[in-house]
């Protein structure tokens, strides 16, 4: 294998999945990079736990999308070999780490999410998605207790802790609007009772968020300039360096295996 | 008269405590002899508390530092199953610093202090970390050789007289183990591979077989705690003893492997059936130790800062946690 795989012209259903597990692979090469760095023990092993769920859930993803595609490709020359414009994760995922008020604000948005997301899929009609989600359900929501766990007590623990969370929202939010964007590629599968609908994942995300806010003693920031793209492979510039360091032995030693 | 009085009375005093240690060492060392375990509510030697306590911290401080080498390749790993399986490995890791720091906690020391230690240089972790992982195949050295010598190493912790250590000691061996297998199938892939992967692994076991051997500490005429602590049951055999087991046991792992084991002095002794092995370098044992290996000073730096950084987090979950206690408080009263 040589080169970069394109699979910009995927159809539909391989579209969605391909989505769903580079939002996994993505977040979970980001949370990777806390091991060594946590502010306690106890908080590194939980953050590469949620890396291994991730990166559990996206093998799972691309296996699926690798047959779906059919072209003879495994789980990882999708994840090793495409380039950023073929990755179709959230730009949220892909933003970096920061301290870990921003580590904990977009994790517990992004496990808000998933939550609904994959209860949602479980009902899906395609059965390998239903299966996927039922496992990735589960470990969302542990995700989540955690992540909001933290969310709160950082948001109401000290000034500091308050201001910092403060400040890692308000950075993030813009890329929240994302989270519930809709195409014509969702749309057809939830009018086939294949993917979630957005606009049903959306109330349920605000409502719980504006829940853990109020406990945080957070401020929920204004929709205003919200960005957009990643779905489609227009990304932003961390997604590069992030890919580059995530493939090096696969692009430095093509066709070795490992 | 009065004050030599007084004296006379002290030293009588003292007499009788020598006297009463005398017998409550002599029976402590009769309990070791017979094999049982020493509790924590055990009266046991200060001498003895102190070596556990410096050897079980040291041990945790290597499972967290060694978490640092390790995880270098966490974002690089080359199949997203490689991935998963490192970062299992460096969790347990992890989890291994974990309840060997509430092991030597048993002893009367806090996690804090033993951190505080770490960070401020008086306590050492092993050496073997203060080396760099420069490719992929080092993490397979590393499962391969480090956790391999490791395993040698505190198998007979598992036996160790202190009760708490001695537990511990049997899931971090299980878990070790499987660490060791991960690793040296990580080098069988890459010795099956192409030239440029053999040419990596063959580098990786240049580099690690040295320190590797280096493990098992000073040679038995050099070691300043080894007579003590084999009294004590704490440690069953001498550093030498335990060096020559892993060379035997691992020269045959390198030969399957196809590599060559960098020791021209290396040669199979027919008559005692073990490896014979060339000179250690102690000279470079020893710089390490003190402070001059290639990643001393990064290792720690890299400890501190997560320390440093994670302060404000720490004092924010106190923070909240009184708070949470205070409203609770006003809600029963």
């Amino acid at each position: 294998m040589t080169g970069s795989i394109d699979v910009r012209a995927a159809e539909p259903r391989l579209e969605y999945v391909l989505r769903l597990a580079d939002n996994a692979l993505v977040l979970g090469q980001r949370l990777g990079e806390w091991c060594g760095k946590g502010p306690a023990l106890e908080e590194e092993m939980a953050l590469v736990n949620f890396a291994l769920d991730l990166v559990g859930q996206a093998r799972m993803l691309l296996s699926y999308a690798a047959e779906l595609e059919g072209a003879g490709h495994s789980e990882d020359d999708l994840a090793f070999l495409r380039d950023g414009m073929d990755f179709r994760n959230l730009l949220l995922v892909e933003l970096p780490n920061r301290d870990f008020a921003f580590t904990i604000v977009r994790q517990c948005l992004f496990d808000l999410y998933q939550c609904g997301l994959y209860e949602e899929l479980q009902r899906s009609g395609d059965s390998r998605l239903a299966e996927i989600a039922a496992k990735a359900s589960k470990e969302s929501r542990y995700h989540l207790q955690h992540s909001a766990g933290w969310f709160v007590r950082l948001g109401d623990g000290t000034a500091e802790s308050h201001q910092r969370v403060q400040a890692a929202l308000d950075r993030i939010w813009r890329y929240t609007g994302e989270l519930f964007e809709t195409d014509d590629v969702e749309t057809a599968l939830v009018a086939e009772g294949i993917a979630a609908d957005p606009a049903v994942l959306r109330s349920e995300w605000d409502n719980q968020l504006d829940r853990i806010l109020r406990e945080a003693t957070i401020t929920r920031p204004a929709d205003d300039g919200m960005a957009s793209g990643g779905r489609h492979g227009r990304h932003t510039e961390h997604l590069g360096y992030m890919l580059a360091e995530m493939q090096f032995l696969q692009r430095a030693y093509p066709g070795a295996s490992w | 008269m009065y004050t030599q009085g007084l004296d006379q009375q002290g030293s009588q005093d003292n007499t009788e405590h020598a006297n009463a240690d005398r017998e409550r060492e002599a029976a402590f060392q009769a309990r070791i002899d017979g094999e049982e375990k020493i509790e924590p509510r055990d009266w046991m030697p200060e001498a003895y508390r102190k070596t556990l306590v410096r050897q079980i911290s040291q041990h945790a401080h290597s499972e967290i530092v060694g978490m640092l080498p390790e995880g270098n390749w966490i974002s690089r790993a080359p199949t997203l199953k490689r991935k998963l399986i490192l970062m299992a490995k460096v969790q347990d890791e992890a989890g291994h610093g974990l309840y060997l720091y509430s092991a030597a906690e048993t002893l009367g020391t806090s996690r804090a202090d033993m951190v505080d230690q770490l960070l401020d240089g008086r306590a050492k972790y092993s050496s073997i970390f203060n080396y760099p992982t420069l490719t992929w195949a080092d993490v397979g050295a590393i499962g391969w050789l480090v956790d391999g010598a490791a395993i040698m190493n505190q198998i007979p912790l598992c036996r160790c007289s202190y009760g708490p250590y001695a537990r511990a000691m049997v899931r971090v061996c299980r878990e070790e183990s499987f660490h060791q297998r991960q690793g040296y199938e990580l080098m069988l892939a890459l010795c099956r591979g192409n030239d440029e992967q053999k040419r990596m692994a063959q580098d990786a076991l240049n580099r690690w077989w040295w320190p590797s051997l280096m493990m098992f500490g000073p040679s038995d005429n050099e070691s300043r705690h080894t007579a003590q602590s084999m009294a004590w049951k704490i440690k069953r055999f001498s550093n030498d003893e335990l060096r020559q087991k892993f060379v035997d046991t691992t020269v045959p792992q390198a030969e399957y492997l196809g590599l060559e084991v960098p020791d021209p002095d290396l040669a199979f002794d027919e008559e005692s059936g073990h490896y014979r092995f060339g000179a250690i370098d102690w000279e470079e044992f020893f710089a390490v130790l003190k402070g001059n290996g290639p990643c001393n000073r990064e290792r720690i730096e890299a400890r501190r800062s997560a320390h440093e950084e994670g302060r404000w987090v720490r004092d924010a979950a106190r923070a909240y946690a009184r708070k949470q206690a205070k409203r609770a408080a006003a809600q029963a009263a």
